[in-house]
């Protein structure tokens, strides 16, 4: 569960007003903490998705308070911050994800291409097929190998042929780095898989609709470090293609795969630059105390 | 050694023996209901197992025309209204020429069912050139006969039948003249008011066209009401209403059903008493919530991750529900609404309510004929004065537990196999 205190009770906030005091900063005055605006750049030019003044409700609890953030084309953008922070939130209105909870909602302006994505008139299955989603924990469906990624495809009838489908498994699979390792046992269960291998088939599960923009929402944090590693290696490939949107604990994670990196913190949303420099020299001091380690 | 194994070694005695005394606790409770079951069966099948045979006796039939009334033997109609007890009567009299009297005739006719007859007609039917011809056949005993044959030494002092009448059995046994046969007609007949033509067929057939009717109803209304309510209902204070009272109905004694369905169905509809189409819609609203609670519970252990991951690739909700989730949930359903069958199947109560406890002879051909149902019929058994019932009824119970046990068996083995899928 999400949740953001206000102002007035973030004083006696969990570990992370103290720490961010003890800085050396006299200013206990809340606006120094949550900047009016978002620090540094959230905005950029050539813009896939933009976000205006977002605000998501849980029945009465707000989540997240007034995001704007771009992200660009072909780039990979990760979210950082605290558990709780509203990263997951905020990633999951991307593809209106959030639909699904009947308590939730979602205010504010989200465009895809201009086009905004909470338009009513604008249908959810579409804006799924065009932005996809990798989640926390692999969930492979129990079918086959081949029919976990022949699915999509299926279900908006991108091939009529069979060897149409099977091309595109194909290339899924190998966009994916799986294919050598499956390609013999395609019709064997993916639920048979190993956690990073059902976490690569979930990613080509992902790319076989050939979405423009892919979130991923936390996908090796269930992983082992190896799988991680080819995971990682996997977004930089696909960053070629596809924009990125991921969601991460690892901060080292952040600094390895992304192009830049946004920080959350208590629904809001505090900084967005260039990852290096978030991880050099962040502007903001609750980046900077979340990056040290002092808290989350 | 420290403080902390001293004390733990003080206690783990103690442990011990108390987890001793939970297991032992728990082997007796498994043992109780064992030996209820053990109880129960023995009973039942100490009852019932005899009547699976019953008695015949020989007899010599002189396939008399004149005795028989037929002018014409090329007359059907003339065939099956001839007089065919009367045969029976003459050989009765002729293997035992000393009896005289009209109370002892009369008691003598009575050691052959009065079924027989219609045994001789249609074997005469089939058989016409047997006319004028003799032959020695087994006719099926009466049931009094057929009981004292069956007590033992002691017991046969409590049998009904009359004491003259148990000398003239003991002759024909020691003649060699009476033999017990697989008692095919309990398999085959419908109820009768002699408990040795009587059968469960009827009841069998009756049950059967009232499970199709319930199955047929109850399965889809009650899955896709389980749907509705999972997966596309908001959740709000009316829904939560309407899951109350799925619970509430759960729990109403079925005689209510039965009341219902009498209400509505016969006196508001007009449809048919006794019939298997107003049994099956009574045990459909009965079998219902049954259906509901257990596909709900299935429908919720479908894990949520595989409707993030269908829903994430832009199926439609209804997508989600027909590719994902039913598959998934469909095992726990199927065993849900088999345990739901076999609950309806044992239901006797709703059904008096609405016919189904006639006294009906013919075999239900359809869910539109009059018929009962099994346990109705054991019920009707169990109520009827002559002493044969007894085992009838323990046989008929026997029947029932059958099918109650195929049909639990049933639910697990497609549990097993389709839960197999990974």
């Amino acid at each position: 569960m999400e949740t953001a205190p206000n102002f007035t009770d973030t004083g006696n906030g969990p570990a992370s007003i103290p720490a961010a005091g003890d800085k050396g900063d006299n200013t206990m005055d809340a606006d120094i903490r949550y900047p009016e605006n978002t620090v540094g750049k959230p905005l950029v030019d050539d813009a896939k998705m933009r976000m205006r003044d977002v605000n998501v409700f849980y029945g009465d609890k707000q989540a997240i308070f007034d995001v704007s953030l771009d992200i660009g084309n072909n780039e990979v953008i990760a979210l950082i911050g605290p558990s709780g922070c509203g990263k997951s939130t905020f990633l999951r209105s991307l593809n209106r994800m959030n639909d699904t909870i009947d308590i939730c909602s979602v205010k504010g302006e989200l465009t895809l291409d201009e086009q905004n994505i909470y338009d009513p008139k604008l249908d959810v299955v579409e804006l799924r097929a065009r932005v996809g989603m990798v989640f926390q924990k692999p969930n492979p469906f129990p079918k086959s190998i081949y029919d976990n990624v022949a699915y999509g495809p299926r279900l908006h009838g991108l091939a009529s042929k069979r060897y149409e489908l099977d091309e595109i498994v194909e290339n899924s699979l190998r966009k994916a780095g799986l294919w050598d390792e499956v390609k013999d046992r395609l019709d064997q269960p993916g639920t048979g898989l190993s956690g990073g291998q059902q976490q690569r088939l979930c990613i080509a599960r992902t790319i076989s609709v050939s979405p423009e923009v892919v979130l991923m929402d936390e996908p090796c944090s269930a992983l082992d470090p190896i799988a991680t590693a080819k995971i990682e290696e996997l977004i930089d490939e696909l960053s070629s293609q596809y924009t990125i949107a991921i969601v991460t604990h690892s901060m080292q994670q952040a600094a390895r795969v992304s192009h830049r990196t946004a920080y959350f913190h208590l629904g809001r949303l505090i900084e967005v630059n260039e990852t290096n420099k978030v991880f050099t020299s962040p502007d903001h001091q609750l980046t900077e105390a979340y990056i040290t380690g002092r808290f989350g | 050694m420290s403080k902390t194994t001293e004390q733990v070694r003080k206690t783990l005695a103690r442990r011990y023996r108390a987890e001793k005394r939970f297991r032992a606790m728990g082997m007796a409770s498994v043992l109780f209901g064992l030996m209820a079951v053990v109880v129960l069966f023995t009973d039942i099948i100490g009852k019932g197992h005899s009547a699976f045979v019953e008695t015949y006796i020989q007899l010599e039939i002189r396939w008399d025309q004149d005795e028989l009334y037929i002018d014409d033997p090329t007359d059907p109609d003339e065939l099956a209204y001839a007089d065919y007890d009367a045969l029976i009567k003459n050989a009765l009299r002729e293997r035992f020429p000393s009896v005289e009297g009209r109370l002892e005739k009369r008691n003598l006719y009575k050691l052959v069912s009065s079924g027989a007859g219609y045994t001789l007609r249609d074997r005469l039917a089939e058989n016409p050139q047997l006319l004028g011809t003799t032959e020695t056949l087994w006719l099926l005993a009466d049931d009094d006969v057929d009981r004292y044959l069956k007590l033992g030494q002691e017991a046969q002092e409590s049998a009904r039948l009359p004491e003259q009448a148990r000398a003239w059995v003991d002759e024909l046994v020691q003649e060699g003249s009476t033999d017990t046969r697989w008692n095919a007609s309990f398999f085959t007949h419908g109820d009768s008011r002699e408990p040795e033509q009587a059968g469960v067929w009827g009841a069998v057939a009756g049950s059967f066209f009232t499970m199709l009717v319930t199955l047929a109803l109850a399965f889809p209304i009650g899955v896709a009401a389980a749907i509705y309510l999972e997966e596309f209902a908001p959740k709000n204070r009316f829904t939560d209403f309407i899951e109350v009272n799925i619970n509430n109905l759960a729990a109403v004694p079925s005689i209510i059903f039965g009341l219902l369905g009498l209400a509505i169905f016969i006196n508001l509809f007009g449809m048919p008493r006794s019939v298997p189409v107003v049994g099956g819609l009574v045990l459909t609203l009965m079998t219902l919530p049954t259906i509901i609670i257990s596909a709900r519970a299935s429908i919720k252990s479908v894990p949520p991750s595989i409707r993030e991951a269908a829903l994430g690739l832009g199926a439609s909700r209804m997508q989600v529900v027909m590719h994902h989730v039913l598959p998934l949930a469909l095992p726990g359903m199927l065993t849900g609404a088999i345990i739901g069958m076999a609950q309806a199947l044992g239901e006797t109560a709703p059904l008096l309510m609405i016919g189904m406890v006639a006294f009906i002879v013919d075999i239900p051909g359809g869910p539109l004929s009059p018929a009962t149902v099994l346990p109705v019929q054991i019920y009707l058994w169990a109520d009827s004065p002559e002493a044969s019932f007894v085992s009838m009824t323990s046989a008929a119970i026997m029947v029932l537990l059958g099918f109650l046990i195929m049909m639990n068996t049933l639910a697990v083995v497609l549990r097993k196999r389709l839960e197999r899928r990974w």
